[in-house]
C-alpha cells in the first residue's frame, strides 16, 4: 500500500508535520508558555523522514539528485534547512529555534506544493551523468539551506536585540537565546553556508572552464554574487565593521538574495536533461 | 476514641510584624520537643522556623493537642498566650494541608513565588524525620506538599522572572551573555542596591568581578566579601573596556560616565556587548550611551518595572495555583479520612509514648 503513495503525497505529509509543529509552538507562545522542544523536534524529524521519502522516490525518477525544477529546489532547499537543524540546532538549545525552523519548513513547503506551476515540468537526468556537478549541485543547494538557518537565527537575533533595547525583556520575549549566543551561532553558520557554497562553486567551475557554454550567463551571475555577498558579510563580520543588528539585516537579505537567485538557477539547465510535462502533480 | 487531628499553629509575616516575629523565632527547636514530650496526644510534629514564619504542623490524638503545642511553645518563648491568639495562624484538617501546600509552593511567601521556602519546608521535614516526630500521616502531607509546589512552579508562571531589582540585573546579563561564566563585572560605587545587585552576579557564578569607589574602605570591605579584585577609581573609563557589565551605584552629583566614554571602550570591543546597569540617582552614566550599538542601559526605573511587571505576572497566575492546590488537598484529605477509618492500633502508640518530641539532641 506504502507502494502508492506517491512522492508528491509524501511531501504533503511532510508539510503536515511541519505544520504541526509551527501550531504547537504558535499555541505555546500565545499562551506565553514555553514551547515543548522536544515535540517540536518530533514532528520537525517526522516531517524530515517523510520529505526526505518524498524526495528520494523523486530522485529515483528523475535519476539523481532532485533539482530539475522550481519545487524540487525549494523542496530540497527545506530539507537541507532543516537537516543542518537536526543535526546542530538541538546544541542551540532554543525552543524558539526550532519553532521558527518548523516555520521555515512549512512554509517552503506548503508554497512549493501549492503551486502547480513550479512542478509541472519534470526533468530528468539533469546533471548528464556527471557526479561531480550533481555534488556541485547538491552543495550549493544545502548551502541555500544553511543560509535558511541563518535567516531564522538572524530573526531571532532582531527580536532579541529589539526587546533589550525597547526593555521589553518578559513575556514570549524570555524564551529567546542571550544575544551573544544567537550572534556566535550567525557567524558559525554564516561560515558553514559559505564553505559550502565555496565547494559547490569550485566543483562547478571545474566543469564549467572545460565547457563554458553549459552554464547559463544568469545562474553563473546569480550564484556568483550570492558568494560574494556571502564573503563580504564573513569579512566584515571578522574586521568588526559589520556587526549586531546590521550584520543580522545583512544575513537576511543574504538568503533573501539566494531565494531569489533560484529563478537563475531553475532556468539554466544541463543540455542532457529530459524535460517532460507532469500530468498529474 | 475520636479521629486523629491533622493541624498548623503559628505565627507568619500576614500578621506577625518584624519585632514581634523576632520575639517569636525559636532559638531551640530541640528544647521545645523536650518541653512537648510529655504531651501525650502529640502523634506527630515538624517545625517550619524561618524569618517569616515559625509554623508547627502536627498530628494529634485529638484537638487537645493544638492547645498543648501553643502552651509549651507560648511558655519557652515567653510570649503572652492571648498576644499570640491574635497574630496566630490555627487550621486544621484539609485547611491544614493546603496550606502547607502554599507555603511549599511560595504562595504565602512574602515575595510572592520564592523558592527559598522550597527548601526549608524540605529541611524542616528532614528534620522531623531525624528525630522520628513523623508519621504516616505528615509522611503522606509534606510529600504531596513537595509534589504539588513542583507541579504548580512548572506549570503555571508563579515563579516565572525575578522581581527583585537586583536579580532583574542579573537576568538582563543573562540575556545578553547566555553563561555568565564568561561575563566580566565592574560594580561602580559602593551603595546598599550596587552591593545586592554584586553579590547577586558573585552567586550567578560570573567570571569576574571588579570594585571600584571614591571611598576605597568600603569598596575593599565589599570586594574582599565577594572574593572581587578593587581597580582604582580614578581609571574606570580607561578599564571599561576589560569590562562586560557595568552596576553603578554611586552617589555623584554628574554622571560619571559618559557617552563619550562608553563610545571609546566600545571600539576597543565591538562585538562584544555591553550591560550598563546605572542604579544611582541622580544618574551615574549617560543616557545617550543608549543609542551606541551593542549597549545596553538600563536605569533603576527600567529595573523596577521589569520586576513590578514580573510580580504582577506573578500575582496574576495566584488563583490558578490555589485551584490546582485546593484540588490536591482535596484528594490527599480524602486518602487521609479513609486511611483515619482503618483500625486504630496502626497509627496510635500503643506504650502512650510521644514520638513527636523526637530525640531532644535534634537540631
Amino acid at each position: 500500500m506504502l507502494a502508492d503513495v506517491t512522492d508528491r503525497q509524501w511531501l504533503w505529509c511532510a508539510a503536515g508535520f511541519y505544520t504541526a509543529g509551527l501550531v504547537l509552538g504558535t499555541v505555546s507562545l500565545l499562551r506565553r508558555k514555553r514551547a515543548s522542544g522536544l515535540l517540536i523536534s518530533c514532528a520537525i524529524l517526522i516531517g524530515y523522514l517523510l520529505q526526505w521519502v518524498g524526495l528520494g522516490i523523486r530522485g529515483h525518477a528523475t535519476g539523481g539528485c532532485p533539482l530539475g525544477n522550481r519545487f524540487e529546489i525549494v523542496q530540497f532547499t527545506a530539507w537541507s534547512a532543516i537537516t543542518l537543524y537536526l543535526v546542530v540546532g538541538v546544541t542551540f538549545r532554543s525552543s524558539l529555534l526550532g519553532y521558527f525552523t518548523s516555520c521555515l519548513g512549512a512554509a517552503l513547503t506548503l508554497v512549493s506544493l501549492s503551486i502547480p506551476e513550479w512542478d509541472a515540468v519534470l526533468r530528468t537526468h539533469i546533471f548528464g551523468g556527471n557526479p561531480w556537478i550533481e555534488l556541485h549541485a547538491a552543495l550549493a543547494i544545502f548551502s541555500y539551506g544553511v543560509f535558511g538557518l541563518l535567516a531564522l537565527t538572524s530573526a531571532l537575533f532582531l527580536l532579541r536585540h529589539f526587546s533589550l533595547k525597547s526593555k521589553h525583556v518578559g513575556g514570549w520575549y524570555s524564551f529567546l537565546p542571550s544575544i551573544l549566543d544567537l550572534d556566535h551561532i550567525e557567524v558559525r553558520l554564516l561560515g558553514t553556508g559559505l564553505a559550502l557554497l565555496t565547494l559547490a562553486l569550485l566543483f562547478g567551475s571545474v566543469y564549467w572552464s572545460r565547457d563554458t557554454a553549459t552554464v547559463g550567463h544568469a545562474k553563473l551571475a546569480a550564484t556568483i554574487a550570492v558568494w560574494v555577498a556571502a564573503v563580504l558579510a564573513f569579512s566584515l563580520r571578522a574586521m568588526g565593521r559589520l556587526l549586531a543588528r546590521r550584520f543580522a539585516w545583512t544575513c537576511l537579505a543574504l538568503f533573501a538574495a539566494a531565494l531569489l537567485s533560484l529563478q537563475a538557477v531553475d532556468q539554466s539547465r544541463h543540455p542532457g536533461a529530459v524535460a517532460s510535462e507532469r500530468t498529474a502533480p | 476514641m475520636s479521629e486523629p487531628c491533622l493541624f498548623v499553629l503559628g505565627a507568619t509575616h500576614h500578621r506577625a510584624p518584624l519585632e514581634v516575629r523576632e520575639r517569636l523565632a525559636l532559638e531551640s527547636e530541640s528544647a521545645l520537643r523536650t518541653d512537648l514530650a510529655p504531651v501525650s496526644g502529640l502523634l506527630e510534629l515538624a517545625i517550619l522556623n524561618t524569618c517569616n514564619r515559625v509554623e508547627f504542623y502536627g498530628v494529634g490524638a485529638d484537638a487537645s493537642a493544638v492547645e498543648a503545642v501553643q502552651a509549651a511553645y507560648c511558655a519557652r518563648q515567653k510570649f503572652d498566650t492571648a498576644e499570640f491568639e491574635r497574630i496566630r495562624i490555627r487550621l486544621t484538617g484539609r485547611d491544614a494541608a493546603l496550606h502547607l501546600f502554599e507555603v511549599a509552593s511560595g504562595l504565602d511567601s512574602q515575595l510572592l513565588g520564592e523558592n527559598e521556602i522550597f527548601g526549608q519546608v524540605k529541611d524542616a521535614y528532614a528534620v522531623a524525620q531525624t528525630c522520628g516526630s513523623t508519621g504516616a500521616v505528615l509522611n503522606r502531607v509534606f510529600q504531596k506538599a513537595f509534589q504539588a509546589a513542583k507541579h504548580v512552579r512548572t506549570h503555571t508562571g508563579i515563579a516565572a522572572g525575578t522581581v527583585s531589582v537586583a536579580n532583574v540585573a542579573v537576568d538582563l546579563a543573562a540575556n545578553i551573555f547566555g553563561n555568565l561564566s564568561q561575563a566580566r563585572v565592574l560594580v561602580l560605587g559602593t551603595g546598599e542596591i550596587g552591593g545586592a545587585t554584586a553579590r547577586a552576579f558573585a552567586s550567578r557564578g560570573a567570571a569576574h568581578l571588579s570594585v571600584t569607589s571614591r571611598r576605597g574602605e568600603k569598596a575593599s570591605e565589599i570586594a574582599s566579601a565577594l572574593g572581587a579584585a578593587m581597580v582604582p577609581f580614578e581609571e574606570r573609563n580607561g578599564l571599561l573596556a576589560d569590562y562586560d557589565v557595568v552596576v553603578s551605584s554611586t552617589s555623584a552629583p554628574a554622571p560619571i560616565l559618559t557617552a563619550a566614554s562608553v563610545a571609546a571602550s566600545m571600539k576597543r570591543r565591538p562585538a562584544r556587548p555591553l550591560l550598563l546597569i546605572d542604579q544611582a540617582m541622580p544618574r551615574d552614566i549617560e543616557s545617550a550611551a543608549a543609542d551606541l550599538q551593542n549597549v545596553f542601559l538600563y536605569n533603576l526605573d527600567d529595573l523596577a518595572k521589569i520586576a513590578e511587571t514580573n510580580r504582577s505576572a506573578r500575582l496574576a497566575e495566584v488563583a490558578r495555583c490555589r485551584v490546582m492546590l485546593a484540588e490536591r488537598a482535596d484528594g490527599l484529605w480524602v486518602q487521609l479520612r479513609r486511611s483515619f477509618d482503618a483500625p486504630a492500633e496502626a497509627r496510635t502508640q500503643a506504650d502512650g509514648s510521644n514520638p513527636a518530641a523526637g530525640h531532644a539532641t535534634a537540631p
